[in-house]
């Protein structure tokens, strides 16, 4: 039957609004969803028409002419496309300003390169209203180690990308559907314990994978995990390909990429990765990364890499974009389908068995007693200098500070910044004889390398400040509970490291289920009204056994957390077996008694958001009902006429 | 006049002619018992799964959970508001009264 089609919603048949197309074997008033389920999404349609390195063309047209030259009825598929160049459009109440994500591999700069960002920070990220803890112009440093800037105007966006550029930065595909920045150690190479310096593979695969168009448009986010260290720092488990440490003997029986073995006698001990794909946290459907029983040899990285994307880029679901991240695409396949389709139609040479991984040695946000589990503090490199890492709470450092962080670390000889997924920033090649005064900057008695424990230890993403899918306020939050309960809580003894990741929704951009406490965004009724609350998690962590958080206490009201922190650890000092890490405390209790472990409890702690942020236009302004916005505004930040 | 309707940013919000109109995080009082035993649901709207236009309405399906009972899952279709046929101009229900998805 072939009949009028009504729709314009997502329909390849009717490109052009208004103008009806013939549809075949399609009921007229049908909904959209039921017959449109075949079809690829409209974010796919978008994307077939401009993508990639072209958007940049665009940008700066529109940069040019100003944001009122976006065409109305085009701005959706336009913000869609600016993400693939690191712009992301602010959320309701925001229109017209954007976050910036710069990407840096393995959160790797220069001092110059750090300076940059501070720069442009300082001169670019200022919107109408200060932050009250941050003041006016900020960096944050990301759980994957970017750094993101808010308030950009798209009419500075080419000044800015010419000052990145200019020091070797890119926004490029910092976000959209395509390779993300790689993460990993940022000491990688500095590091005095390690088995492989990822850092040449990682420049590697950033400078294939970055504006090649071959990986352009991939139907989801493509996130990268290089690990070569024994701490186990790159987190691989939560990534869509994990390159894991393994050492493997290869020998004549087995033979890989370029038959270098010399294996007449047995082999050949081959120190490279074992190869994970389809971890990922967002949408309460984590998962850990799964083994395809692949071993790979740091020449080879490059190309399982393209083979494992390729394959993603032509199997994932791009009809249905809540099932597109390559965690499914495991699911759906198994992991013995994924290794042969990679090796039948992706990969020119034989594939290794996996080799013996290093996992046992994993300390690296694994809640051990015995290691610490971050970068924090003062460290030995492979030189015999040292490289220092300082906590930077939730992330989050004025303009002022990154520069003279930046200033500092030029001074001090350094040639390596570094920004860790815990939130936090190293600087590296630090020698022996400068440590003490290094260590004596004033600077560092906001940034310390041996902070409170709960400063150390807490993260917390964007949140209702900026973000569309947040529920809660994040950021200030997390600073607030983490002063009262370095004020108010006693630390447990023995406890150096401990993590409160703080996550607005269930996208889980703050890593809520790998905390020892981990908190997600959610609302509640107190007194009657709405407020908003989190759905508290623990022990969770990776290491050798990577655990994600057992859910205990749902719906608590964002006031009653800290008194429940507070007596929860009241509890694990109590009745703790000897020196047991928390992740172990719990680990050893079932969901009934960690359900019981404590209650909920308003306290000194008082929550001045603790109602609905996102129904302001900026939950910091003096008048911030939505009403109230500026925005839509004009390069120089004045309100513009709009048709509401 | 046609409407124009999409979910976007991993369904934070829907667009109704390429407005943003309406957001997660608003709380959705449901009735009909379908999504759990509550009397009636308090419905955290935590993403938009699915829209679409029936007539002048513009529909979502919706992934969240009630705030009473902890009950979680994805909604029928609601009603998100009604496209004036004339202007094209959204107007919005009212999330905390009460509706009935279909």
């Amino acid at each position: 039957m072939t009949s009028a089609c009504y729709l314009t919603y997502s329909c390849k048949y009717c490109r052009a609004p208004g103008e009806p197309g013939k549809v075949d074997e399609v009921v007229v008033g049908i909904r959209p969803d039921r017959f449109l389920r075949d079809m690829p999404s409209k974010v796919e349609r978008w994307k077939d028409e401009t993508y990639g390195l072209e958007i940049r063309d665009h940008l700066e047209r529109f940069a040019e002419e100003g944001f009122s030259a976006i065409p109305d009825d085009e701005r959706d598929a336009w913000f869609e496309r600016f993400k693939w160049w690191g712009l992301y459009h602010q959320r309701k109440g925001q229109e017209s300003y954007f976050m910036m994500r710069i990407g840096t591999p393995m959160g790797r700069l220069t001092p110059e390169q750090l300076r940059t960002v501070g720069e442009v920070a300082r001169e670019y990220a200022t919107g109408p209203v200060e932050n009250p803890e941050f003041g006016a112009a900020y960096a944050d440093f990301t759980t994957r180690q970017s750094i993101q800037l808010h308030w950009i105007k798209i009419e500075d966006v080419p000044d800015i990308f010419a000052e990145l550029e200019s020091v070797g930065l890119s926004t490029i595909q910092a976000c959209g559907d395509s390779w993300r920045n790689i993460v990993g150690s940022p000491v990688a190479g500095r590091d005095s314990d390690e088995l492989i310096d990822v850092w040449p593979i990682v420049e590697e695969l950033h400078d294939r994978f970055k504006g090649n168009d071959l990986y352009t448009n991939l139907p989801r986010k493509w996130k990268v995990a290089v690990t070569g260290d024994r701490r186990g720092a790159g987190q691989g488990d939560i990534n869509d390909l994990a390159f894991e440490p393994a050492v493997k003997e290869i020998g004549v029986s087995e033979p890989d990429s370029e038959a270098r073995q010399t294996a007449s006698d047995g082999g050949e001990e081959v120190a490279g990765f074992n190869v994970n794909v389809g971890g990922g946290l967002a949408r309460k459907e984590p998962r850990l990364a799964r083994s395809i029983d692949v071993f790979c040899r740091p020449e080879n990285a490059a190309a399982v890499a393209a083979g494992l994307s390729g394959l993603f880029r032509d199997y994932g679901d791009r009809e249905d974009r809540f099932n597109a991240r390559m965690k499914f695409l495991v699911d759906e396949w198994g992991t013995e389908k994924i290794r042969s389709v990679l090796q039948e139609e992706y990969v020119d040479y034989e594939l290794p068995t996996a080799g013996e991984g290093l996992r046992e040695e994993y300390d690296y946000n694994a809640g051990r007693s015995d290691a610490p589990g971050d970068y924090v503090g003062i460290q030995d490199q492979a030189d015999g200098q040292n490289f220092v890492g300082l906590s930077v709470l939730v992330g989050r450092m004025a303009a002022a500070d990154v520069i003279e962080l930046a200033d500092l670390a030029e001074e001090y000889g350094s040639e390596m910044i570094g920004l860790t997924q815990r939130q936090n920033v190293i600087v590296g090649d630090i020698a022996d004889e400068d440590l003490d005064a290094f260590l004596d900057e004033p600077l560092l008695s906001d940034y310390s390398p041996d902070p409170h424990p709960f400063m150390r230890g807490s993260i917390a993403c964007t949140g209702t400040e900026y973000c569309s899918l947040s529920i809660v306020e994040t950021k200030n939050r997390m600073v607030r509970y983490a002063r009262w309960l370095k004020e108010n809580v006693s630390v447990p003894e023995g406890v150096s490291d401990f993590h409160i990741h703080l996550s607005g929704c269930t996208a889980s951009c703050a890593q809520p289920q790998i905390a020892d406490i981990s908190l997600r965004g959610m609302k509640t009724r107190k007194d009657g009204g709405a407020v908003e609350a989190f759905d508290v998690g623990l022990g969770g962590g990776l290491g050798e056994n990577p655990r994600f958080a057992d859910w205990v206490e749902m719906r608590v009201p964002a006031d009653e957390i800290p008194g429940y922190i507070a007596n929860l650890l009241e509890v694990y000092e109590a009745e703790r077996d000897g020196q047991e890490s928390f992740r172990e405390f719990v680990a050893d209790r079932d969901e009934d008694e960690l359900s019981g472990l404590a209650e909920p409890e308003e306290t000194s702690y008082e929550d001045p958001y603790l109602n609905n942020t996102k129904m302001t236009w900026y939950p910091y302004a003096d008048e911030d009902d939505m009403s109230a916005s500026p925005a839509p505004t004009n390069a120089k930040g004045d309100p513009m006429p709009t048709d509401d | 006049m046609s409407t124009d309707v999409h979910q976007l940013d991993d369904g934070a919000w829907v667009s109704v002619n390429d407005t943003r109109e309406v957001n997660v995080s608003d709380l959705w009082r449901l009735a009909g018992g379908e999504f759990c035993a509550c009397r009636l649901t308090d419905f955290l709207a935590e993403g938009f799964v699915e829209v679409g236009v029936d007539g002048g309405n513009v529909e979502a399906r919706i992934a969240g959970q009630c705030i009473q009972c902890g009950e979680s899952g994805v909604t029928g279709w609601l009603t998100l508001g009604r496209v004036d046929p004339e202007t094209g101009a959204f107007r919005p229900v009212v999330p905390e009264s009460v509706h009935r998805p279909a």
